[in-house]
């Protein structure tokens, strides 16, 4: 087993080697000079070329991007183009509250999906089943950025309910930080939530007519037992697959969801960053969300192994 | 060139065995069986239809500015009332719905032909090669769509091309990998060595005998993922890096009217609305196509 680890390790880290090459690629498609674009247009050649040194914008593409990737280990990311503050300050900062708002909506999302998906393939063929079906599927039809606004419209403009926008850390006050999170917690579990749930109710439905589900219930095990314990515990690789796939989509989300009710995260930093041209910035950002989202496909497939005895070899 | 036609009736032979002739007709019973599939396919089709007939079914001209109807509401003149600049939020809807749907098209054809070609040069040619199309196909994957819009519009510049361009390559991947799946399936059968031993170059070989098994996954595939692409649209269109501005997209429609949203909801929930129905519909027509045609599917899509 522990070969196994090993492997996917090894893979992970090739995947992040990838990303950070496409990353870099892309950053450097960017027309216009950083160093001009910083500067303004009334800036002297002599400026902008004092700039282009001070970025290393001068040296070879392949220096600056051994450069970044040496900055990635040892922490030192740069200055922001346009704050000016270093990156790795900038990413301490935000995010922390990116964390919050994604692990809780992720937390959410399983709470809720899994169960939901598990209650549709029992009650299969119901109203009950239909109703699930149909919410999972409009959850993910529905843009979050329109959901949120019309939330804000009705929950906090008409019936004031909940804050506008802004945010709180936990630590100054927990309860405006509750109230500030709840919106944009639901917004963000939509749709790793109505995944997670159409998966559970398919896989569900492929074990429960299965010899072993029989002997289950004929041995006299208690319902719950059977759908648990034997059920769910044999649909879980799709659904554990779609960790990945579901962390991926709250870090996408973020960009809409902290854009909408102005929270200072990761998201609201990139995009500010993306119009700012600000490439320093947004090239450490994507890296960054990527490495999350390998770091949970990793942990995934460490997890089958665990979860499903036969896989490991 | 001259020995397609030859190879062309013994594909069909292999493809679908025991297929009556009329197999489309078929699927389509099958489709027309479920009550909510006719639902979203006669949806979809109002929906092709007013954006193929903008001009004649729109009121007004969408990008004509009225400073003294300004953020009016419902109305028997406006039914959806205007935006800031007096424009008729009904005729941009209207209008919107044409590139909702050429984004929603042209993403999933640029993906499918892109991830096609990969997926069958990585099963085919295997070893190193492989490896690491899979490791840059994973890559892609680890990078949000939306992100992905994001940083590449960001590069290139907004606009419609740019925005269907990077869709188009964030959205590749699945394609890559069901095709590199279906490659590594038959590259062994005694039909495609009997192939390479009548001298059949070895793409020909892949071609001919490979894809025509694939159509229907890459159909499904591809339906399944407009409403995704037209979703990450909207997004990045309401980012502000999407559709350039005066043309009509949901998406920015949305963004407009958010700063009414107290005074003028209408502006900004309507788009939104045509943006949940056309997604709901092309989704539920996707999961219907992949049931009838490709159930073995279901686990490996988005």
């Amino acid at each position: 087993m522990p070969s196994v680890i090993v492997s996917r390790l090894f893979q992970a880290l090739v995947v992040l080697v990838f990303v950070s090459i496409l990353v870099f690629v892309m950053m450097r498609v960017v027309p216009g000079d950083p160093a001009s674009i910083a500067l303004g247009e009334n800036a002297t050649p002599e400026a902008v070329a004092a700039m282009r040194e001070e970025l290393g914008l001068d040296q070879p593409l392949w220096v600056q991007y051994l450069t970044w990737i040496g900055g990635v280990f040892t922490g030192d990311l740069g200055r922001s183009i346009a704050s000016q503050q270093p990156v790795d300050q900038l990413i301490a900062q935000k995010l922390p509250i990116t964390m919050q708002l994604g692990v809780t909506a992720f937390v959410l999302a399983v709470l809720v999906g899994v169960p939901a998906g598990v209650i549709a393939a029992v009650r299969r063929g119901t109203w009950l089943d239909s109703l699930l079906t149909v919410l999972a599927n409009v959850g993910m039809a529905v843009p979050i950025f329109w959901l949120g606004i019309l939330g804000i419209y009705v929950f906090s403009v008409n019936l004031g309910w909940l804050p506008v926008q802004g945010y709180t850390p936990p630590t100054v006050n927990l309860w405006e930080n509750i109230r500030q999170i709840t919106m944009p917690v639901i917004l963000l579990s939509l749709v790793p939530l109505s995944q997670l749930a159409r998966q559970t109710r398919s896989s569900m439905l492929e074990v429960v007519g299965l010899d072993f589900m029989r002997t289950a219930r004929a041995k006299g095990l208690p319902r719950w037992r059977v759908t648990i314990l034997h059920g769910l515990r044999n649909s879980l690789i799709p659904i554990v697959t779609l960790f990945g796939v579901g962390i991926a989509s709250a870090a996408g989300g973020s960009v809409f969801v902290e854009q909408i009710f102005n929270i200072p995260g990761l998201g609201l930093l990139l995009v500010d960053s993306i119009f700012a041209k600000d490439y320093v910035v947004v090239q450490s950002v994507v890296l960054l969300l990527a490495a999350i989202v390998v770091a949970v496909t990793f942990l995934v497939d460490i997890t089958y192994t665990w979860i499903d005895p036969r896989i490991r070899t | 060139m001259s020995k397609i036609p030859n190879v062309g009736p013994v594909t069909r032979a292999i493809t679908r065995p025991n297929s009556k002739p009329k197999a489309s007709q078929s699927v389509l019973r099958a489709l027309l069986r479920r009550k909510v599939v006719v639902v979203a396919i006669v949806v979809l089709a109002i929906i092709v239809v007013t954006a193929a007939f903008a001009p004649l079914l729109a009121p007004y001209d969408p990008n004509e500015q009225d400073p003294a109807a300004s953020l009016q509401g419902a109305s028997a003149a406006h039914w959806l009332g205007t935006d800031l600049l007096g424009r008729d939020v009904l005729s941009r809807i209207i209008f919107g719905a044409r590139i909702s749907l050429l984004v929603g098209a042209a993403v999933v054809v640029l993906a499918g032909l892109l991830g096609v070609t990969i997926g069958i040069i990585s099963g085919y040619v295997g070893g190193v090669v492989d490896a690491a199309f899979m490791r840059a196909i994973d890559a892609l994957m680890a990078i949000p769509v939306v992100i992905f819009g994001l940083a590449l519009g960001a590069a290139l510049g907004g606009g419609i091309g740019n925005v269907i361009l990077a869709l188009g390559i964030g959205t590749l991947p699945v394609f890559a990998r069901v095709m590199r799946g279906q490659v590594l399936g038959v590259r062994e059968m005694d039909y495609i060595k009997a192939g390479t031993v009548l001298g059949i170059g070895p793409f020909r070989n892949m071609l001919v005998h490979v894809l025509p098994n694939c159509i229907s996954p890459i159909i499904v595939l591809m339906t399944m993922n407009i409403g995704a692409a037209i979703l990450t649209e909207s997004g990045l269109s309401f980012l502000g890096l999407g559709v350039a501005p005066p043309m009509a997209s949901w998406g920015s429609m949305v963004s407009d009217g958010y700063r009414f949203i107290t005074m003028q909801p209408l502006i900004s929930f309507a788009p939104g609305i045509a943006i949940v129905v056309t997604v709901l519909a092309f989704n539920i027509l996707g999961d219907a196509l992949r049931d009838v045609l490709d159930p073995r599917l279901k686990g490996v899509l988005r």
